[in-house]
């Protein structure tokens, strides 16, 4: 299960912890292929587009948002917290990373990750003769 | 072989932090908002209270502002709505934790609530409601006096 990858990544994560004690939420997402891509679907309540991050570093896809609450008072009862958002996905060869399109409504990141060219399904005609 | 396309990097340290951080509340760090599924109840609700006002702030995401319902009867304040599917096309699931449908939620308010005066702001998939307490239902202080 790429153990590299963790470890990589691991050397950033610990210089991060150590700065805050924040509360890390994995967003509920939804995963779909076409023949043109893959399309990931993430919850993201109270989160702005301009509080959200996405990276894509060799591969490596980050999703990454601030949620903050907006309620006045003192709180009576909990039934969610709020934190910082954090996923991650390894993404293959077969993603046109250069055309990946993220979109932000109601809470909702839509992100449209394009196959390569060559990564298609190609329809091959057969030729009667 | 579709999960070669995108694989999901086990931040496994990160999320048994994450499992100590809420201990407690753990059950509140589940990632899902799902209706429907489960005995997860959807939406979420945290309630606040100061001297004037109960707030509530619920998480709705990928709910449309015009797909809920918000009625305040009483001590009691009821959400119903529903969340719709994006895309129709054809396609494979490789994952899936959101979830969609109808749902309903009705949450008892501490005290009696002004109804006429309830006000809600749906903002980035939460909706934030502000609910008066009646002017009769506040404490008042009564003042005691030394004869």
């Amino acid at each position: 299960m790429g153990q590299k990858d963790i470890s990589v990544h691991g050397a950033h994560e610990v210089e991060k912890r150590q700065q805050s004690d924040e509360i890390f939420i994995r967003p509920a997402v939804d995963i779909f292929e076409t023949e043109e891509g893959l399309t990931l679907v993430a919850d993201l309540p109270g989160v702005d587009k301009e509080e959200l991050k996405i990276d894509l570093d060799q591969g490596l896809l980050t999703v990454q948002a601030n949620g903050k609450s907006l309620m006045n008072g003192d709180l009576i009862r909990r039934e969610f917290l709020h934190g910082s958002f954090y996923r991650q996905f390894r993404l293959s060869d077969e993603i046109d990373s250069e055309n990946i399109v993220a979109e932000m409504k109601n809470g909702v990141l839509t992100l449209l990750l394009p196959k390569s060219e060559s990564a298609r399904p190609r329809r091959i005609e057969i030729k009667t003769t | 072989m579709a999960m070669d396309i995108l694989r999901e990097m086990e931040n496994l340290r990160r999320e048994i932090d994450g499992a100590f951080k809420g201990f407690g509340t753990g059950a509140f760090l589940e990632p899902s908002f799902l209706p429907g599924v489960g005995l997860q109840r959807f939406p979420q609700v945290n309630l606040a209270q100061d001297k004037d006002n109960v707030y509530a702030e619920v998480l709705v995401p990928g709910v449309d502002a015009k797909d809920l319902e918000l009625t305040v009867m009483r001590g009691t304040l009821t959400l119903s709505g529903e969340r719709k599917d994006v895309t129709a096309t054809e396609k494979t699931w490789l994952r899936r934790e959101r979830g969609l449908g109808k749902f309903m939620r009705t949450i008892d308010l501490p005290g009696e609530i002004d109804a006429d005066r309830v006000v809600a702001r749906f903002e980035n998939g939460v909706l934030l409601v502000t609910l008066p307490i009646q002017e009769q239902a506040k404490p008042r202080r009564i003042s005691v006096k030394a004869s």
